[in-house]
């Protein structure tokens, strides 16, 4: 079983491109869960449908500790798990504590059987707090992608995700598999995100280009692959799984000074 | 016993040396102006004996109101060991009709209420004590989790007064506050000061009114001041806060003389309230039978009434004469032993007082979580540094209140009786009376007092539960000067005998050292030469 968390920054894609990939992988045979760890619990919506399954952490107030692993994990396409942690409403609570305290159930649940061949666990914006870390603590999820795009401000966050990446790889094992490029079309994207990749010492692991056929399919709360299969879109989507499958490119990674981050956005970025 | 000092802090390493030495003083003869280090974050793992910024708001200044319903915002523990912990008695009156001080409130937060927030967790438990106990006030005292999750516990205060229309209050006292349960005092203080005192309009019966600011009235020690100001003529309005009401505080401010017990914990509202209702304040003693008659006359001089000072000498006289006897019998025990005493932020400095009146030497003493001015005198305070941990708790501006504030004599009155020796809206603090070579250790710790134990080798020391024991068996006699061993009262007169007779008692009956443990002549551990080969 491999567990893959996915990182980035706030609204750069994570939970679109974690459920295509994941419906790409589910299309080659691969035995699929997705732990969706946010409070917005909208990180399987496209892998079950829409189908809106109680979170976790709702379970659990509502019902207490005595809950069933079936009220909480639904099947979707290809015949992938979702399963949402959930949390408080904005602005109350520990959200942090959340993940922490769900991912423990699910553990004692059962949700993680043996004839799963991946976990991905979509993490929620940066690496906020001890309860965001929880997915790459503890040898949970072994391997990191981070998702971003040419945009500075994705590029700040992936830099800063990498801290605490390197943190947990001494004690949780945890290495980082490459960066996933989700194109917001800027300027010579491809190689400055490669370039900052090499700067880490990993690599742009895919260039998911930009199109709207990804917009479509989630108006109809479907992966690409699973809403209009024949799209050159859904083949990018298979095209990033079979290289995450093969992907044997597991690295610590060296976080950046600041002034070493800017200096290779003005060297590869719109600066012309 | 020279250089206790130097002896202890080489044992340090370098790093803990750096920090340590500055807050632990060996006095030279006449050095009255010591400098100390002091209410500055202790060194983890060294074992203090500090507290939280939640025991100093529940626990030391906002738990003893009787008629508060003070309500624990978090998971169990910290209600559960701060319940009944301190010997603050308080006794139901006709003014209250409420005592709660026997029981504990929790809102007892479960993990989901971590997760999803906890204020719908605390507003069922007020609604619950609502239903149970009808309290008039609430007061919700915030642990470590509640800054963390940021549950607002000053909203639910403001709806709770909307919804039952009683007062209540809420504080963010969370136990990581600051560097020790000192800033849980200013907090609770603030609290006081904000939402409490200057409410009410119950006038006082006498021209001679007191609040007893910093009395928590451990052991019944409130009661032993009362009798005797009663005897006197002095009306007390309020202990602060043993033995003390919401209803009795909001009237507060209408009090003439302000006085000042534990300087420490309790400064901020004698100083707001001088700013804000022209109250003066005296610094009081009333441990030690020559401190309460010290205080008894710097109130009378204070009034400077012909009466009230004829009757002060008059009850002065007549509870001398009673103890009289008793102190000279223990003091023909207790002359020319030792001790060391070790407490909060002012016992340190009253008990010497008792001690020395007993022919006891200190010849060791140390505050948890004072701050200089309580060593070193309130002079000091223009030249302490502030520093990002006591800018972190709030310090609170107040102006004068147009309606009630009133100043009782001019500057240069106020000039006239300090130099007359009474300590007049300032305190000069401990080290000033302290014995030369004695040691002072300012946030004290385990190894330290072993240490200081072993080298200056005092017939007793006073201190609170956490070291007491270790202390009492390893062969020196001692005595909780936090809870008195459940005895007490031991302030004024009659306080006096009883902590003399306690104190002899503690030191002729040390039975610890008339044993021998089997560690000390025995093998503890035996074992076998394995045959090689």
């Amino acid at each position: 079983m491999r567990q893959v968390a996915i990182y980035g920054k706030g609204g750069i894609g994570k939970s679109t491109t974690t459920q295509n990939l994941t419906a790409g992988l589910g299309e080659m045979g691969k035995k699929i869960m997705i732990v969706g760890c946010d409070p917005k619990a909208d990180s399987t919506r496209l892998v079950l449908g829409g189908l809106v399954q109680k979170t976790v952490l709702d379970t659990l107030r509502e019902e207490g500790d005595d809950i069933e692993l079936d009220s909480v994990l639904k099947k979707g396409y290809a015949g992938i798990k979702g399963v949402e942690s959930g949390g408080p409403e904005p602005g109350v609570g520990c959200a942090g504590r959340g993940i922490i305290t769900s991912i423990g159930l699910l553990e004692k649940l059962g949700a993680y059987t043996d004839d799963l061949d991946y976990v991905f666990y979509d993490v929620l914006g940066d690496v906020v707090c001890g309860g965001f870390a929880m997915p790459i603590r503890e040898g949970k999820a072994r391997e990191i992608y981070i998702v971003c795009s040419g945009e500075m401000m994705a590029l700040y966050a992936a830099n800063n995700i990498t801290k605490g990446i390197s943190k947990y790889a001494t004690t949780g094992g945890v290495r980082l598999g490459g960066l996933i490029c989700n194109s917001r079309k800027v300027d010579g994207e491809a190689d400055l995100v490669s370039a900052v990749a090499k700067e880490l010492g990993t690599q742009m692991i895919h260039f998911v280009p930009r199109d709207n056929a990804v917009h479509r399919a989630e108006i109809n709360k479907k992966t690409v692959i699973d809403f209009s299969p024949q799209e050159n879109q859904a083949d990018e989507y298979r095209a990033l799984a079979r290289k995450i499958d093969a992907n044997d490119m597991f690295v610590v990674p060296k976080p950046m000074s600041i002034d070493r981050l800017e200096a290779i956005l003005q060297e590869h970025g719109i600066m012309d | 016993m020279a250089n206790s000092r130097e002896t202890l802090l080489e044992k340090y390493s370098a790093k803990v040396y750096k920090n340590r030495k500055d807050h632990l003083l060996q006095l030279a003869e006449g050095d009255k102006n010591a400098a100390i280090a002091a209410n500055t974050r202790a060194i983890p793992g060294v074992m203090t004996a500090r507290g939280c910024c939640y025991a100093g708001c529940k626990g030391v200044v906002v738990g003893p109101l009787k008629d508060v319903l003070v309500i624990t915002h978090g998971p169990i523990g910290c209600g559960f060991y701060s319940w009944g912990t301190r010997r603050n008695k308080a006794k139901t009156d006709e003014n209250t009709d409420k005592n709660f001080i026997p029981y504990c409130f929790s809102s007892d937060m479960q993990e989901s209420n971590i997760v999803f927030g906890g204020e719908k967790k605390l507003e069922q438990a007020i609604e619950e004590a609502m239903e149970l106990f009808s309290p008039k006030c609430i007061m919700i005292c915030s642990t470590c989790p509640i800054g963390l999750i940021g549950d607002d516990v000053q909203a639910v205060a403001r709806r709770t007064e909307a919804k039952y229309g009683i007062a209540a209050i809420g504080y963010s006292c969370e136990g990581y506050k600051g560097v020790s349960q000192s800033g849980g005092h200013h907090i609770a203080n603030n609290g006081l000061m904000r939402y409490v005192i200057g409410t009410g309009d119950k006038k006082p019966k006498t021209k001679f009114s007191v609040n007893v600011l910093g009395e928590y009235n451990i052991g019944g020690d409130g009661w032993e001041e009362e009798r005797i100001f009663k005897r006197c003529g002095i009306e007390v309005l309020n202990l602060f806060t043993g033995d003390a009401s919401y209803e009795g505080l909001k009237s507060a401010h209408l009090a003439h003389l302000n006085l000042v017990m534990c300087h420490r914990s309790i400064n901020y509202i004698a100083e707001m309230m001088k700013t804000k209702y022209g109250i003066d304040w005296i610094k009081v003693n009333f441990i030690g039978v020559e401190a309460t008659c010290k205080s008894l006359r710097d109130i009378a001089k204070y009034f400077n009434d012909a009466e009230l000072t004829k009757r002060v000498e008059e009850v002065i006289a007549d509870e001398v004469a009673t103890i009289k006897s008793d102190m000279e019998h223990y003091k023909s025990k207790l002359n020319g032993k030792t001790a060391g005493i070790f407490s909060g932020g002012s016992r340190s400095h009253h008990y010497q007082v008792l001690l020395q009146e007993l022919g006891m030497k200190t010849i060791i003493a140390g505050y948890e979580f004072a701050h200089r001015d309580d060593y070193e005198g309130r002079d000091i305070i223009p030249q302490i540094k502030e520093d990002a941990d006591n800018k972190n708790i709030e310090s609170i501006v107040v102006a004068k209140d147009d309606k009630f504030y009133k100043e009782t004599y001019t500057e240069e009155q106020i000039a006239n009786l300090k130099s007359a020796g009474i300590e007049l809206d300032t305190y000069g603090g401990m080290i000033p009376e302290m014995i030369a070579e004695s040691v002072v250790v300012d946030d004290y710790n385990h190894f330290e007092t072993d240490e200081l134990i072993k080298s200056m080798k005092p017939d007793i020391f006073l201190s609170g539960i956490k070291d007491k024991y270790s202390i009492q068996k390893a062969g020196t006699a001692s005595r909780q000067i936090h809870s008195y061993d459940y005895s007490g009262p031991y302030s004024g007169f009659r306080g006096a005998v009883t902590f003399a007779r306690d104190v002899a008692m503690a030191i002729f009956t040390n039975a610890w050292p008339l044993v021998t443990p089997p560690w000390k002549n025995k093998p503890m551990l035996t074992g076998k030469l394995k045959e090689v080969g």
